[in-house]
Parts: structure tokens; C-alpha cells; sequence
């Protein structure tokens, strides 16, 4: 007989697999992870109430009165000297004295052990099996996802457990291992189905219904993290920090050194005869179930790109902030990002842009190129019509700035951005102040010096956060504008990463040549604007 | 832009130093008579030392005849390299440490100091080149080094230092008591 009994024939099981099955139920183990352990891999089976799976799995293993007799003849082979003298449902077995070697089975001790199981937290899941996966789990989850109002259209599920599932994990396969080997079958670790594999399988679906038929993949935008705890048996991976030292080194935060990853790695090492001697089987039954931890829900970044100007002289590009004290109001990134973050309904940004302009800098013509990343946006696609209202209300909201070009752009493109930084030109007007009184023919000639290349040492005023060094910069062009006898507009097109304020007042001549040098007399620089930052990205958006 | 007085002489205008930097000073260094040295502080805590327009290598028409950053056998301010964000390699001064020594034409011999506690980050080669820019320059071309104190105290280091009301009293001192009769 193959199959044994008509009910179990719904459950791809074989003879072999009784005395697993036994075992494992007999140890603590829930009904779904007794199916785990037999590599049973069809999805349904875990779909099932766990109570239904548990009947049909006793009475697999029930349907062995008629071969009882020549069982026990062998199953006396195996439970002679097995498992350690303290095991509960063993000793609590014995209402009728039961012969020392006899099978686990019999009418009367199933009885008592049947109201066992059914109230005690499953010691290879923790219970993730057992109460903690189901419809009402899928609805809890389903609510805290309509809680957040996300747009996706398809979403990942996935799940963190407690690191101490592993120990027991490998202890149960250990044992079924043993079992096997016995009766000269094979069972490697990778062919038994991992709980949080069985967990999706029965989530998923439920969720995805939950959610109105939303897909549930493997990747997507939109990440549903569902983490549990175990605070009661954290202890039991604490042994293997003993047996392989060099896999728990302490991190700079202080979270605790047994990380899954590190007790995945620790077992991989230890040997099965260490293994067995630091962590019995079964492992002790649990008190209490897994505790699930708040549904986090984080919808993946999205980059918003676009140019901007600066009308104002006394505002910074990110906030002035010095001692925890602001010393000045707002900053171009907060006024771009107040609108988007409403608009996008995201928790946060980060702001970059193609180089920077000082406090006192206008920034003038096209605009500097900027791109933001928008985190945990809750909305993801906004229609052009949309972007244009959006960058409206940027406009409308602050005369210091302006935005134009707004769009949606891929992370990628952010690199694009920082590709302009270094390689392309900038062009700018400077008004400088020159000692001696000038006519328009001194500074005539400057019109004629082509691409001429600057020494430019750190400069001094950020010469506190920047490394020491000399850096070779070419003015391509300039066009002079004479005002008056010390006065003059300077026009200048350069090449990026020039520091236009040292090239005029010279840096204490740690700038050469300068316009100093260059007028032999002493020149300062009153006011700077940026004329056009020469970056072709992102695309131009008609208005 | 903004529009703008006009004059025909030379005009003063806030410079570059006003802007963005705190003068101070020391006086008579190490007890030398008239050896002020002006410490100019950026905003950003970085210094600059420079001689003081009263420091005697700028009177009397004196010339340079030699600038020497090498201060003793094993030690030379032009050796001192710094690397990265934190001027790793920067040798660190204290308030004596001496920056260069300067001989002029007429024999007399001027130890320049550091003034504050800080790490060196430069000493100023061009006057190597060019001494005259010492003479005619000394507040900007002119310096002497620049100099990085400890983020934890860049504040404290102006207490020994004078303000320039401070320094102008003690200077206007001076000219009394040389114009009383002896």
C-alpha cells in the first residue's frame, strides 16, 4: 500500500513520510510545518484551516493498525534511546503505561494529545503558520494598506522573521534528517519549504483579494513589510555565538549582534554533533505566539527634475543652520519642496542640483538644473496637466524663485544632472570695484584675452571643509561694460568648477592670474550673477 | 544692478577683510618692541597672519633681503603638507611657534610667529618670489600663513588676542610716550 487511507491521498504524502510525520507532531510542530518538512510543495495544502490539515495528517498516521504489529517491530528500533527523557507530550502520554519502545499511536494517548496540540504555539513557526496567517491577518494588513491612500497598481509582500526561527528550523531538519537517513531516504535542506515561503503562499492571496484584486508579485513599486518578533525565545540563538565567534561582530549601532543573516551563517558552519549538543530536540515549546509588529507600507522614490532661478540675495540653496539655530529664512531647496511633498503626499526629499550659487548670487536666464528625490511618495503619477499645476503653485508661492521644466524622471537621470557639474561651461556678470579711477579704454583689452587658464588655490572661505590644492580653470570669454570711473560689468563664460568672486578680488593672490593682476591695481567684486548654466538636461518643457 | 556713487579719487569701498574677516592682534611678540603681528579671522574660523602696518620691517624704507621658512635643522614650513578634508599632516603650532625669519637689507633680523594654536595649512611662497609684496601688500598679497585651530577652540583662541580698539590704544601709547622727553 502506497497511500495510506482515502482522506490522506488529498495530501501528496508517502509511506516514508509517517514517521516524520509522528515525529514532528509529536515534538510540537503545527500541521503546516509538518507539510514544510515533507517538502510538500503544492500551494493549496497551506491554504487549508490548519485544523482540517491536522486531521488528515493524524489520520494518515492513524491508518496504521494494520501494519502496527510489523511497525513496531522497527518504529521500537527508532524510539529506543531517542528523544531525551523531558519531552512533555510523551510523558503526559502516559495514562496507560506504555511499553518502552512502543510506537507513538494508540487510541488512548492520541486523545490527550490531541487537546495538546491544538492549544500549544507550534515550535518551528512560533505560531507564524498558526493563528498568524489567515483571513483576518489579510484583512488587518489590507487596512493599514487603504489606511496610507498609496496609489500602485501591483505590490510585494514581504516578511520578516524573528533570526531564532532558523535555530529551530535546522534542529526539526536535523532530526528529520535523522529519521530519514534511517530508512535510507535523502532530505536536503533546500527541498524543505521555508516558513516564510509557506507564509506568502498563504497571504498573498488573501491580501490580494483584501485590496479589491490587486496583483501580488515578486517586485514592484510598492512594498508591504509585515515584521514579527519573538522577544521570549531570543535566547536560542545565543549559543552559536559561542561555537563560531567570528560571525557575531559587533556593529557600530547598537541592534543586537544576531542578525538573521549572521545566525544563517553560523549554521552553515556549525557541525551537526555541535549543533545537537548545544540545542535539544524538539526545541522548547513557546509560551506565547510570535508578536506581529506594525504593517509598514514604502512605496518606492520617485525624481522629480526641473530648472530653477534665484531672484533673491539673501537666500541660501539648502538651510542655513548653525548650532541647531537658523540664520536664515527658508532656502531655494524648502520652497521647491514644500508644494512637491504635498502634492506627492511624500514623507520626505533629498536635493540636488547641477553645482550651487552662494547666498548673495542671483540665479538668471534658464536656470540651474536641480532634480529631487521624493521618499515614500503615497501618490506616483502625476499627468502633465497636474506637473504643470504644480509647478504653478511653486511660482505663485514665492517671487524669490522660479521653477520651470518640472517633470518626473528616473533615478538615473539624476546622474545626467551631476554629469553637467564638472564638464560643461557657466556663464555669469560680476560688477567690479576698482581702486584707481578707470576709463573705458583700460579695460578695453580684456575683451581680446581668449581661454585663459587660472591657478586657483582652495579659496580661503571654504577652504575649512575642502581639501588644499591648486585647481586649472579657463575663462573662455569676457565682455566688459565701463560704468564709471570705478565701476565696471565684467561678463565671463567659464568653465565649470570656476570661482568667479577670487578670479575678480584675486584670494589674497592665491588666485593667478586675477583681475587684479590683470588691471595692476587692487579690484573687488560687488555683486555676481549666474547667467546660464550650460547643462542640456532635463528636457525643455513648453510652457 | 544696483546703481552706484561716483568719484573720481580713489575710493574706499568695504574690501574683501571687512567683509568677511575679524582683525586682530598681538603686540610686541615675545617682548620685541613694535613686533605687532594682525591675525585676520574668516567667518568660517580659519586665520590668516600677517605683520601689522607698525611692524618695524615696514618702516623706515627698510628692504628684505631674505625670507626663510626654515626654522630650525629638522624643521621647514615648506615641508608641510596637508591632505584631505581634515588637513591631516598639518604641522600643529602653538602661539610661539616661530613661521619664518626675515632679514633685511640694513642687517636687522625678524622672527615671525604663529600667534594662535592651530594646525599650519599653508605658508605664503609667493613672497619667496617676490618680497617686495610683503612691503607694499602685507594685509593681503603680503601674508605670512594661514592657519586651521581645533574646531574646539576656534572660539577661545581670541583671548589673547587684541581687538582693534585694543591694539589702537596700545599703539597711541607708543607715539606718547616716545614723543615725551626722555
Amino acid at each position: 500500500m502506497t497511500y495510506s487511507g482515502t482522506r490522506a491521498a488529498m495530501l501528496p504524502l508517502k509511506d516514508g513520510d509517517k514517521p516524520v510525520v509522528r515525529k514532528l507532531l509529536s515534538s510540537g510542530c503545527c500541521a503546516r510545518c509538518v507539510l514544510r518538512f515533507c517538502c510538500i510543495s503544492v500551494q493549496a495544502a497551506y491554504r487549508k484551516p490548519p485544523q482540517e490539515t491536522l486531521e488528515e495528517l493524524r489520520a494518515f498516521i492513524g491508518n496504521t493498525e494494520n501494519g502496527k504489529s510489523q511497525q513496531s517491530a522497527s518504529d521500537s528500533h527508532d524510539a529506543a534511546g531517542s528523544e531525551p527523557p523531558g519531552e512533555p507530550p510523551m510523558k503526559r502520554a502516559k495514562l496507560e503505561p506504555v511499553e518502552p519502545g512502543a510506537a507513538v499511536g494508540g487510541d488512548a494517548s492520541a486523545v490527550v494529545k490531541v487537546e495538546e496540540e491544538e492549544s500549544s504555539v507550534c515550535v518551528a513557526c512560533l505560531g507564524i503558520l498558526q493563528e498568524l496567517s489567515g483571513p483576518t491577518q489579510a484583512v488587518k494588513i489590507a487596512e493599514r494598506v487603504k489606511e496610507g491612500e498609496y496609489e500602485f497598481d501591483t505590490l510585494v509582500l514581504s516578511v520578516s522573521l524573528p533570526a531564532q526561527l532558523c535555530v529551530r528550523e535546522h534542529s526539526c531538519w536535523l532530526h528529520v534528517k535523522k529519521e530519514l537517513r534511517e530508512k535510507s531516504a535523502a532530505l536536503a535542506k533546500d527541498d524543505v519549504i521555508p516558513v516564510k515561503e509557506a507564509f506568502k503562499w498563504i497571504m498573498q492571496g488573501l491580501v490580494a483579494k483584501e485590496l479589491g484584486g490587486v496583483a501580488v508579485v515578486i517586485r514592484s513599486l510598492f512594498e508591504v513589510s509585515v515584521e514579527f518578533t519573538h522577544p521570549e525565545t531570543e535566547a536560542d540563538c545565543h549559543f552559536l555565538a559561542s561555537t563560531c565567534a567570528s560571525c557575531f561582530k559587533p556593529t557600530k549601532n547598537k541592534q543586537s549582534v544576531f542578525t538573521r543573516m549572521a545566525v544563517v551563517k553560523a549554521l552553515e558552519k556549525i557541525s551537526d554533533a555541535v549543533f545537537l549538543k548545544h540545542y535539544a530536540f524538539p526545541p522548547p515549546r513557546p509560551s506565547s505566539s510570535c508578536v506581529p509588529q506594525d504593517v509598514k507600507c514604502l512605496h518606492t522614490s520617485i525624481f522629480i527634475a526641473g530648472r530653477y532661478n534665484k531672484f533673491c540675495r539673501s537666500l541660501p540653496q539648502t538651510p542655513w543652520v548653525i548650532d541647531g539655530e537658523r540664520r536664515m529664512e527658508s532656502s531655494v531647496e524648502e520652497l521647491i519642496a514644500a508644494p512637491v511633498l504635498l502634492s506627492f503626499r511624500a514623507a520626505g526629499f533629498n536635493f540636488s542640483s547641477s553645482g550651487r550659487e552662494d547666498v548673495d548670487v542671483r540665479t538668471l536666464g534658464n536656470g540651474r538644473p536641480f532634480a529631487m528625490e521624493l521618499l515614500n511618495p503615497h501618490r506616483s503619477k502625476l499627468s502633465r496637466e497636474e506637473m504643470k499645476h504644480l509647478q504653478e503653485t511653486i511660482n505663485k508661492s514665492s517671487d524669490k524663485i522660479r521653477v520651470r521644466d518640472l517633470q518626473i524622471v528616473s533615478r538615473e537621470a539624476m546622474g545626467r544632472m551631476k554629469e553637467g557639474e564638472e564638464a560643461k561651461t557657466k556663464s555669469y556678470t560680476a560688477l567690479v570695484w576698482t581702486q584707481k579711477a578707470i576709463q573705458s579704454q583700460d579695460i578695453a583689452f580684456i575683451d581680446g584675452i581668449k581661454d585663459l587658464t587660472l591657478d586657483q588655490k582652495t579659496p580661503l572661505r571654504v577652504l575649512h571643509r575642502r581639501p588644499l590644492a591648486v585647481r586649472q580653470r579657463v575663462v573662455h570669454r569676457m565682455i566688459t561694460r565701463y560704468l564709471d570711473p570705478h565701476h565696471f560689468h565684467l561678463e565671463l563664460k567659464t568653465q565649470a568648477g570656476t570661482y568667479i568672486k577670487e578670479f575678480v578680488h584675486g584670494d589674497f593672490g592665491r588666485t593667478k592670474p586675477n583681475m587684479s593682476v590683470l588691471l595692476k591695481m587692487d579690484t573687488d567684486i560687488l555683486e555676481l550673477d549666474v547667467e546660464s548654466v550650460d547643462v542640456d538636461w532635463p528636457p525643455s518643457i513648453p510652457e | 544692478m544696483d546703481g552706484v556713487e561716483q568719484r573720481d579719487t580713489e575710493a574706499t569701498a568695504p574690501s574683501v577683510i571687512d567683509r568677511y574677516y575679524t582683525r586682530w592682534f598681538r603686540a610686541d611678540m615675545k617682548g620685541k618692541p613694535c613686533e605687532d603681528h594682525c591675525i585676520l579671522q574668516h567667518s568660517n574660523r580659519l586665520c590668516v597672519i600677517t605683520l601689522a602696518e607698525t611692524h618695524p620691517i615696514l618702516q623706515d624704507g627698510r628692504a628684505i633681503k631674505n625670507i626663510n621658512y626654515q626654522i630650525s635643522n629638522c624643521c621647514s614650513r615648506l615641508n608641510n603638507k596637508v591632505s584631505g578634508k581634515s588637513k591631516r599632516g598639518g604641522q600643529f603650532l602653538t602661539d610661539f611657534a616661530p613661521l619664518c625669519r626675515i632679514t633685511c637689507t640694513d642687517e636687522t633680523e625678524y622672527t615671525i610667529y604663529s600667534c594662535i594654536r592651530g594646525r599650519l595649512l599653508e605658508v605664503n611662497e609667493s613672497i619667496l618670489e617676490t618680497p617686495t609684496l610683503l612691503l607694499e601688500k602685507p594685509s593681503t598679497e603680503g601674508y605670512i600663513a594661514v592657519i586651521l585651530p581645533k574646531f574646539e577652540e576656534s572660539k577661545r583662541i581670541t583671548e589673547n588676542l587684541l581687538s582693534r580698539e585694543e591694539f589702537e590704544t596700545v599703539v597711541s601709547k607708543r607715539i606718547v610716550a616716545q614723543s615725551q622727553p626722555s
